[in-house]
């Protein structure tokens, strides 16, 4: 008598399960729903604002810390016929250009990127995946690149858009790249650089070379490799998807600092 | 006229068995509640803190076993050794080109096809960490996931803080949770019972005893701290704030390997929890969560 009263508990309670189960797969498909869950955004990224503000900086590392092989995720090789140029004399053409809302827009070239003052810090990488990596990177600030362009005040986001095709399957839009984006807070921080150097060689093809972003207080994805254009935008809604980044466009939140 | 009298009579021999049949669940209740008595054991804030942090913590979980799969896989320090994991779930394909799920925790590795490394998604094998209905939501998903797991992480947090305030303010803490040193005195003794599945009764179970004051003092005070301290040691950012949380936990990895560890220390308590739910008796528990009133009395089977 109990053992089957408890076999009927266990059952409801069995079906009850599959059934809220079901119901979070469904719920998770809904146009509202992720909105509702995702209102937390802002209130992750307040906190985290409040207590990291624009002063603290990323734990650095020293050199026996440095990760044997520093693992590359996501597009290994753009391999797309522009960059197979550019790979092949040894990005001599290649420019960043800064435009968007700035007073003086910029062409620098790899020789001028690498002439002005570098900074050269090891950090750990973590991955939106859970993995990190510990890697030595040496780069120019960002900082020092937007202070001569000389951004106008309307400017609130550093758009940067990559020459990565992501394999050409997701992209729609405006933008058929990658793209990521920083709001200036991200963007003037010590430690945000245009890194062009890996463990003291020039950046590999895997990890982003010429040029990759380092913002060492947010999350890999955050932090975009082949960049080759700077913007800087009062707001990101019109471009692609509108939220920001090729991975925000898929779902993935804008702040990427957990 | 005529056929008015036969169906008052038959009404009023209804009335008379409904209101004898009445009478004598009254004579019973009263003879129940004259063995067994309700006590009001449960105050309502503590009643509906319990229920909530039940809701989230299964989504937190579940979700967590989510993002978990985006990288199966476990480490201690500061950053990944991808070639030493302290544990993994990998899917391989064998020789006859079915997908088999590999679970390695240090050197030992074993076949844990069907449940981690490699099972079925909608009836098709796939390689996944966690199986399908383990985690939020089923498919594999991590930017939803993560939506998941952070909003309900602040709703953990919340009534985290508000149980602490409310049992710190009250008496709670100090009357209900915290062992004292007679509780601890009793120890060797409740550990025998409860292994001989002899429940305090009467007057003892009015009160928490000195097991359940240790297990919900240890997982409300210090594994819910840990799992959140864990969880924020994983953020960038706070690191960037709180370089200590780094020392503290032994680097980021470890970080993640520690949270692991609290989530399934919450779902060992779970088991445990259910399982002593049903055997002090289903129902009389449930219902002094709900309502607040938990039955005490002499050998009254309470199984429902």
């Amino acid at each position: 008598m109990v053992d089957l009263k408890r076999r009927h508990f266990f059952g409801a309670a069995a079906s009850a399960s599959a059934l809220a189960l079901g119901g979070c797969r469904d719920i998770s498909q809904t146009a509202w729903w992720p909105e509702v869950l995702a209102s937390a955004e802002g209130l992750t990224k307040g906190a985290e604002r409040l207590v990291s503000g624009s002063w603290a900086l990323a734990p650095e590392f020293s050199k026996a810390d440095i990760a044997p092989e520093f693992r590359a995720n996501g597009t290994l090789n753009p391999n797309t016929p522009d960059y197979n140029a550019m790979v092949a004399n040894g990005f001599r053409d290649w420019r960043l250009q800064v435009g968007g809302l700035v007073a003086h827009p910029l062409k620098l070239s790899l020789a001028q990127l690498r002439a002005m003052p570098s900074r050269t810090q090891i950090t750990r990488h973590d991955c939106v995946e859970g993995w990190s990596c510990i890697g030595e990177w040496t780069g120019t600030q960002l900082r020092l690149v937007l202070a001569q362009a000389n951004p106008l005040p309307a400017a609130r986001f550093v758009m940067f858009y990559c020459d990565d095709p992501m394999g050409g399957s997701d992209l729609s839009g405006s933008v058929p790249f990658y793209y990521e984006s920083l709001d200036l807070v991200e963007a003037f921080h010590p430690q945000t650089l245009l890194a062009y150097q890996l463990n003291g060689q020039d950046l590999p093809v895997p990890h982003g070379a010429p040029v990759r972003v380092r913002a060492e207080r947010q999350l890999g994805y955050k932090q975009p490799k082949y960049v080759h254009r700077i913007e800087l935008v009062k707001s990101f809604d019109h471009i692609n998807g509108g939220k920001g980044g090729y991975w925000e466009d898929q779902g993935y939140t804008w702040w990427g600092g957990i | 006229m005529t056929e008015l009298p036969s169906v008052g009579a038959t009404t009023a021999r209804r009335w008379n068995a409904a209101r004898e049949s009445i009478e004598q669940y009254r004579l019973k209740r009263r003879e129940r509640s004259k063995r067994r008595k309700l006590i009001y054991r449960h105050k309502l804030p503590v009643r509906a803190m319990h229920w909530i942090n039940a809701v989230v913590l299964a989504v937190m979980l579940m979700s967590g076993l989510q993002i978990f799969n985006a990288h199966p896989a476990l480490y201690w320090g500061n950053s990944s050794e991808f070639d030493h994991p302290i544990l993994s779930l990998t899917g391989t394909q064998d020789s006859q080109g079915r997908l088999k799920g590999i679970t390695q925790i240090g050197d030992w590795r074993f076949n844990s096809t069907g449940l981690l490394g490699a099972s079925n998604v909608n009836g098709e094998p796939a390689v996944r960490g966690f199986p399908a209905w383990a985690t939020l939501p089923g498919p594999q998903w991590l930017a939803m996931g993560r939506l998941w797991h952070f909003f309900f992480a602040w709703l953990l947090v919340a009534n985290g803080v508000a149980f602490a305030i409310y049992a710190f303010a009250g008496n709670h803490f100090r009357r209900d949770l915290l062992p004292t040193r007679d509780d601890l005195g009793h120890l060797g003794q409740e550990i025998v019972d409860h292994a001989r599945l002899r429940f305090p009764k009467g007057e003892a179970a009015t009160h928490y005893n000195a097991l359940q004051k240790l297990a919900y003092f240890t997982v409300i005070f210090i594994l819910g701290p840990l799992v959140v301290l864990t969880g924020l040691t994983m953020s960038p950012t706070i690191d960037s704030a709180f370089p200590p949380l780094l020392w503290l936990f032994g680097g980021r990895q470890s970080a993640r390997t520690i949270h692991f560890i609290c989530a399934f220390s919450f779902l060992a308590f779970f088991i445990v929890h259910i399982v002593m739910v049903v055997l002090s008796g289903t129902w009389n528990n449930i219902r002094s969560m709900i309502t607040g009133r938990y039955a005490i009395g002499p050998a009254e089977n309470s199984h429902g």
